[in-house]
């Protein structure tokens, strides 16, 4: 199926008249923007050409904030300021970050959501992200030449209400216009065009970098209908490259390691994995903090093995998901295959097993979802007619209250059609009880602590009257974002109560307003000022990092020449730090990150042979 | 358009029958969610908006009742002003009861042996059991219009139902496909 397909011929509006409208998938690894231009669906890249943009958030000291690859680059360097995977802390509090002791942060637990500390204050994930997506906007707008009306931003289909919440005013607060909070393996179905190519069944296996999701829809006649979704929000292709990095810890006998290796070796999990898509082996080598060497080789065998459990982690979602659409794996025609993570030989097996077929992969798995959001956006903005496809999408879980006992009474079952509205009474239970406390959880336990806690509230000034004569109607509404809202009302007397919540978990309103406020007087501070400050920043750790690696191998590794040459390129450096001149630093710092090329190349060829043979550097002939 | 003082069936065209024509509302469903959905009204003004979203909710609800047999069951008697579910009605006959008992220690013991196969067998009996039910509603809803047996139907429908969802549950938790 080409997305040639999809794109309908001849459609395109004078420029003036396109409304701008993009679709952002933004993703625990990478985040993406796409858009509809004359008709045919396109991610937009960066200046270097590049389409994704690595969700990580690198806080600087005094206030700047870098993101993408700059920020990726330094992830090991500076762990504790440079956040990744922020996704996986939107909408959750410390106590459901099962690994928080396995990552670099100072996590503080604020209620309702975790924040973490940083050199430039106490960041929200809802910040965090939001950092990204104002890349991704101005990336956007400076490509279509104008301001966006608006932007379907993607979630995980199996996001609660709490972490889409999160996203929606993440997004806000990177000034976007929210057109739609669109599942992502809906998305994906789009995107491949099955509307046009297609009727029948089809399942959406979608792994990403932390989150699964697998939806069953069916398609007929331009609709989309998601039948079922099924998933986990904290399963993803960071699982695998943890399972990797346990492996190299065991292998190479450590136990604990600081926050930079801890960084470093997640990197390296991550390069093995990917290379395991191409290669049947894998060499890893590291050179920690200590001057130790890490040298392993990962086979693909080795690799499956340690991380069966996962893949069939995914397979469980799969039966239920299909349980509930009350269909057989024989019944789905084709399963597309979407996010970085299908790219593992072992999934795309396991996966065709289940469903008996070979799974579609004509598609980038990285692209397709930020291309179906944009052609939602599209649609949604107005640039299209009225002869399009229409999506009908499920709320992922029940949602319910808490009853007497503790106990989880449904009043939304999950795979419910949206948006919807749904009411159900209630009565008091004690003899003039004139109020009632409604506790709203989501989730399929029996009992409500085992559930999602969304919101708390109380509804106040029931007529006094005997127990069980009150009639307090409950109605929740699920609007097409997935998100609902709560209205209580006590309906048997002329008196009638009534209150509307929003979910204690998101921000309020005053909360976005004072941040978006914040980024403004950020904003208008002086440009030039963090610039030369982030210069300065990374001239000094160049400078430091150098002078550290010739104490330890300038000697052996460098001809006295050799060695005169970077000292003088540092001692450049060093008086331009001095001058405060933000040119002259960013030219001694290249200038010396270009002169250490390849004494950093001797230094790791050497770490090499000194782990082959056990001998030690001086020993060793250059 | 739809209009919100019909009752569902009408909404979707279909006979207020226990029997449905599963193609025809399916059909129906679609061709409404594609003249009213929220998707639609994108760029309206904001009253019109609110009003494509009340809408597809209010079919969205009434597609969900209808699809199913036990929700379709139960507004049906609702419509003929016979509240099913009251917690008046708790009693049932023993018979009935000790049966239910029996399928829910099979249940229990075969989850706690991982028996596949053993789940399968009970799903079948069980499901055989929901169509025998399903059977006697429509005589009782749709010929005999004997609404309080048929109401007594529907309570063991419900124990059916719960039993059904739940063998599902214990089977789709073992590994097999």
């Amino acid at each position: 199926m080409a997305l040639l397909q999809i794109a309908e011929p001849g459609r395109a509006t004078a420029p003036h008249e396109h409304r701008l409208a993009v679709g952002i998938d933004l993703g625990t690894t990478n985040s993406l923007v796409a858009t509809v231009r004359n008709g045919i669906a396109v991610v937009l890249n960066d200046e270097h050409g590049r389409p994704l943009l690595p969700s990580v958030v690198r806080y600087h000291k005094g206030g700047g904030v870098s993101v993408g690859y700059e920020a990726q680059a330094q992830a090991s360097t500076d762990p504790h300021n440079t956040i990744v995977s922020v996704k996986r802390f939107m909408g959750r509090g410390l106590k459901d970050l099962v690994d928080a002791a396995t990552m670099p942060y100072q996590f503080v637990d604020a209620p309702g959501m975790v924040q973490i500390k940083t050199v430039a204050g106490v960041k929200s994930p809802v910040e965090v992200s939001a950092e990204i997506l104002k890349v991704l906007k101005a990336r956007a707008e400076l490509a279509l030449g104008g301001e966006l009306i608006g932007a379907v931003i993607t979630v995980p289909a199996y996001f609660d209400d709490a972490q889409r919440q999160a996203t929606k005013d993440a997004a806000r607060l990177a000034g976007l216009n929210v057109l739609r909070l669109l599942n992502e393996p809906t998305a994906a179905a789009i995107a491949y065009g099955l509307d046009n190519a297609s009727e029948g069944i089809y399942a959406v296996y979608d792994l990403g970098g932390g989150t699964f999701d697998i939806s069953i829809l069916r398609l007929s006649k331009g609709v989309f209908e998601v039948l079922a979704t099924n998933g986990d929000s904290a399963l993803g292709g960071d699982d695998f490259d943890r399972r990797i990095y346990c492996w190299m810890l065991e292998q190479a006998g450590l136990h604990t390691v600081g926050d930079n290796d801890k960084a470093l070796l997640m990197s390296k999990a991550r390069e093995a994995k990917e290379a395991l898509s191409e290669h049947p082996q894998v060499r890893i080598t590291a050179v920690l903090t200590s001057g130790e060497l890490i040298d392993l080789t990962l086979t693909e065998q080795t690799f499956n093995d340690i991380t069966e459990s996962l893949v069939a982690k995914t397979l469980l979602p799969c039966r239920k998901a299909l349980r509930d659409a009350g269909l057989k794996p024989a019944d789905v025609k084709g399963v597309v295959m979407v996010g970085g993570s299908t790219r593992i030989p072992r999934i795309q097996a396991a996966v065709g097993e289940f469903f008996g077929q070979t799974p579609l992969t004509n598609l980038d798995p990285d692209k397709v979802v930020a291309l179906g959001a944009a052609m939602q956006a599209n649609v949604l903005a107005g640039n299209k007619g009225q002869d399009d496809w229409l999506l009908l999408d499920v709320v992922p879980l029940s949602l319910g209250i808490e009853t007497m006992g503790g106990l989880t009474e449904k009043i939304i079952p999950r795979n419910s059609t949206i948006p919807l509205a749904r009411a159900q009474e209630f009565t008091t239970y004690k003899d003039g009880q004139t109020a009632m406390a409604i506790h709203v959880v989501q989730g399929e336990r029996e009992l409500a602590s085992d559930c999602r806690s969304l919101a708390r509230f109380e509804l106040r000034g029931i007529p006094p009257m005997v127990a069980g004569a009150a009639r307090v109607r409950v109605t929740f509404q699920v609007d097409a974002d997935g998100l609902l809202s709560v209205t209580a009302r006590e309906m048997s007397t002329g008196v009638q109560a009534h209150i509307e919540v929003k979910p204690s978990y998101g921000l309020t309103e005053e909360e976005v307003k004072r941040m978006l406020q914040d980024s403004y007087v950020h904003a208008r501070d002086d440009m030039a000022a963090r610039m030369l400050a982030e210069a300065k920043v990374d001239g000094q750790r160049l400078l430091e990092a150098t002078r550290n690696a010739l104490d330890q191998d300038g000697e052996a590794l460098l001809t006295p020449a050799e060695r005169e040459g970077i000292v003088s390129l540092m001692q450049a450096l060093e008086t331009a730090l001095a001058a405060d001149n933000l040119k002259a630093i960013k030219q001694a710092t290249e200038a010396l990150n270009q002169g250490t090329v390849e004494f950093a190349a001797r230094r790791m060829d050497a770490s090499v042979k000194r782990a082959l043979t056990g001998h030690r550097l001086e020993e060793i002939d250059v | 358009m739809p209009d919100f003082n019909r009752n569902h069936f009408e909404l979707f065209g279909l006979p207020p029958a226990f029997a449905l024509d599963r193609a025809a509302l399916e059909r129906a469903y679609r061709d409404i969610q594609s003249e009213i959905h929220p998707d639609r009204f994108a760029h309206a003004g904001e009253a019109e908006q609110r009003l494509a979203m009340q809408w597809t909710a209010r079919v969205n609800e009434a597609y969900q009742t209808l699809r199913q047999p036990f929700e379709r069951a139960r507004y049906l008697l609702e419509l003929h002003g016979v509240h099913a579910l009251d917690d008046k009605h708790t009693a049932m006959p023993a018979d009935f009861l000790l049966k239910q008992i029996e399928w829910r220690e099979q249940l229990q013991q075969a989850k706690a042996d991982r028996d596949f196969t053993f789940l399968q067998r009970l799903e079948s009996e069980t499901l055989a059991e929901a169509e025998r039910l399903e059977r006697q509603l429509q005589a009782l809803l749709d010929e005999r219009r004997d609404y309080a047996a048929a109401a007594e139907t529907l309570r063991k429908y419900r124990f059916i139902d719960k039993l059904l969802s739940d063998i599902g549950e214990a089977m789709t938790e073992l590994d097999i496909p």
